[in-house]
């Protein structure tokens, strides 16, 4: 406010009228609402533990522990026990991260060191190009488009992706996974053959949709190891790999893990893409083509038809995936955090 | 070591012979015993071997990475786009075995509870939001509604349905699109809180000072500095947040359910009952055993999908002018 502006308006007095009285009161009240929106996200999350909680007390009371351990689930005879489905849950989580995170961290580090530049700069010397600033963007701009396009991955709904692999992935992988069962039945994994919905489509589409989560985390705790880490392991006369083995890696493993961690967070509650896909069988395998069912399966596919006596035992076996997916996100959420406290500390 | 010590200008003399002594050492092999061909760059070592064979599994494992994305939409345009007609968007879904129709009250239902979770959660986030970017930074509170705003980013999209499920649709006694709009309402809100937070906290200080310097209220530098200069930050999460609420199908399952019809009773518009949705369509379609059926699930997808990039795009889009700024 300089010039005869400035003057003018303080001179009509515009500028330094102190806030009057209905303003502070504004004030006041704006800022407690502000705090009692957010101390209302508290409040919601104590709210969901509670209402899920509460409607599950019935059948806590009526089948107890034995519920978790049961292995049957009769609507008919009132027996229920979601051992099959916590172990569905388990093991379709563990074995999509265990794929999602070997292409999600191979393709953080490929988007974080450098490779894309390399790999044009290549191609540009084949065709005798010169160095050019317009080119030299030119591997940066790609770096954006692949950091991009995985993210779009995870943009997808993944009712989507359900539909794309009960049409597309299921009569694809069919037959290699039925030769596999005529060849090595023996082996527990392959023990029975693939008719349609299954584990292993299931663990495809869900590592796919984990794939965006550990990608993003993991390549911006690669970006973050500070450069002379990198700088002093190249100049020692480590080669490319021996430095992102021995060095980035390590150093960066804590945000990687918290990313995994989370990503294993969402694959336990991830509910569509497994209910079209995982074949909804109560059935305890370890066979990788085999039917099976998931906690969230269990809920979607049951609950729009469940009657009064099974929806407090639906609410138990939510109860039983919140319980689950919050530790797991607890643990994560704080992994990352000191992670990043450490690398601001730094 | 000679170098590294400060050369004494004393005299002539002294120059000359320190000079002499640098130059034998230059004359020396300070690469004595070094056996050069052990570092050369080839293939026949296998650390290098080792190097340039990860360097090709990762870059194989990229491109793999990013098939399904590709896989995805092209057989969305190849499947859906067949059926691509203006019927899809004003018919009502079909019966079993009867031709034709199409999904319009699917997508004004999801576009009704995307709206209303938006409604919802615009004002108790962005506050939030700007709650937590003017906390001081050792508030318990703020350090709290942080932690549980991440917890909720993870948290399962099926139990969100539940508990509206609980709480709405036991209490009202129905099936409804209010149900459903607060359903996704919950999954909105973290992402909403969390980007408009980083959005207000990137304006700069003395622009924050500035306002308060001249006098202006909390309230007044909230809304005339603060919002309006992270208004494209918070406009790209409000947008990732509706994009993410579009596609989700579990909250919905059991809260909005579904309908073949309208969203009217008795001749007027009512929110109060079971709601069509475009992906609740596409699960309920896709296991059906009818062609027609299963068609429509496809162009229903390929509709969905669109929707929800084109609202990612125009999110980030407004994040990119914020930066050129």
């Amino acid at each position: 406010m300089q010039g005869p502006d400035g003057i003018e308006a303080l001179s009509a007095g515009r500028i330094w009228k102190p806030p009057s009285k209905t303003q502070l009161l504004i004030d006041s009240a704006f800022r407690r609402l502000c705090v009692a929106f957010a101390a209302l996200t508290i409040v919601l999350i104590v709210l969901l533990v509670v209402e899920i909680g509460a409607k599950a007390i019935p059948a806590f009371r009526e089948h107890g522990l034995s519920f978790i351990w049961g292995r049957t689930w009769d609507p008919n005879r009132e027996v229920f026990g979601i051992l099959p489905e916590i172990w569905g849950t388990l093991y379709t989580s563990l074995l999509a991260l265990l794929f999602g995170s070997l292409f999600g961290v191979s393709a953080a580090i490929f988007l974080s060191e450098g490779y894309m530049s390399e790999a044009i700069f290549k191609i540009l010397k084949m065709f005798g190009v010169q160095f050019h600033p317009f080119w030299g963007k030119l591997p940066e701009r790609f770096e954006l488009l692949l950091k991009n396009l995985i993210e779009l991955l995870a943009a997808v709904p993944s009712v989507v992706y359900g539909l794309w692999g009960l049409f597309i992935v299921i009569p694809l992988i069919r037959p290699m996974c039925n030769w596999l069962h005529a060849q090595f039945g023996w082996f527990p994994l392959f023990s029975t053959d693939l008719s349609g919905p299954g584990i292993l489509p299931a663990v495809i589409v869900l590592s796919i949709m984990i794939l965006p989560t550990i990608t993003a985390i993991s390549r911006d705790a690669l970006v973050s190891v500070p450069p002379k880490l990198r700088m002093a392991a190249y100049g020692l006369g480590a080669t490319r790999w021996e430095t992102i083995l021995g060095v980035l890696l390590p150093t960066a493993s804590r945000g990687i893990f918290g990313g995994i961690v989370l990503a294993f967070g969402r694959a336990l509650g991830e509910t569509m893409a497994l209910a079209m896909l995982v074949g909804n069988a109560n059935r305890l395998t370890v066979s990788l083509f085999s039917p099976a069912n998931t906690l969230a399966a269990l809920l979607a596919n049951s609950f729009p038809e469940a009657g009064a006596r099974e929806i407090p035992v639906l609410m138990y076996a939510a109860l039983v995936l919140l319980a689950i997916t919050l530790v797991v996100n607890i643990f994560g959420a704080l992994i990352l955090e000191r992670a990043t406290s450490k690398a601001e500390a730094k | 070591m000679s170098e590294n010590q400060p050369i004494p200008a004393s005299s002539q003399e002294d120059k000359k012979t320190l000079l002499h002594k640098a130059e034998d050492e230059a004359a020396r092999d300070p690469f004595e015993g070094v056996d050069f061909s052990e570092l050369e760059h080839s293939l026949y070592r296998p650390r290098t071997l080792f190097s340039v064979i990860l360097t090709w599994i990762v870059t194989g494992m990229t491109l793999l990475a990013l098939v399904p994305l590709f896989a995805v939409l092209f057989m969305l345009i190849w499947r859906g786009g067949q059926k691509l007609s203006l019927d899809l968007f004003t018919k009502l879904p079909p019966a079993p075995l009867e031709p034709g129709g199409g999904f319009g009250n699917a997508i004004l239902g999801t576009l009704i509870m995307v709206g209303l979770a938006t409604l919802i959660t615009i004002p108790l986030g962005v506050l939030t939001g700007v709650y937590l970017a003017q906390a001081p930074g050792d508030s318990k509170l703020a350090s709290a509604v942080r932690f549980s705003a991440k917890v909720l980013t993870g948290f399962p999209s099926i139990l969100a349905g539940v508990f509206a499920y609980g709480a709405i649709v036991l209490a009202t006694g129905g099936y409804s699109a209010i149900a459903g709009g607060i359903a996704l309402s919950i999954l909105m809100l973290p992402t909403i809180i969390l980007t408009s937070e980083s959005a207000i906290a990137m304006v700069p200080v003395k622009m924050k000072e500035a306002s308060i310097g001249l006098g202006a209220t909390t309230t007044q530098t909230a809304w005339m500095v603060l919002l309006p200069t992270a208004m494209p930050g918070i406009l790209t999460g409000v947008m990732l947040a509706v994009a993410r609420a579009a596609g989700e199908t579990a909250p919905l399952l059991f809260t909005a359910l579904f309908s073949n019809f309208w969203l009217t009773s008795g001749g007027r518009f009512d929110l109060m009952q079971p709601t069509a949705s475009l992906a609740v369509l596409i699960y309920n379609f896709s296991g059906m055993p009818f062609k027609n059926q299963v068609e429509l699930a496809w162009a229903a997808a390929l509709v969905l999908v669109a929707l929800v990039l084109i609202t990612n795009l125009i999110g980030q889009s407004f994040s990119r002018q914020q930066n050129l700024q």
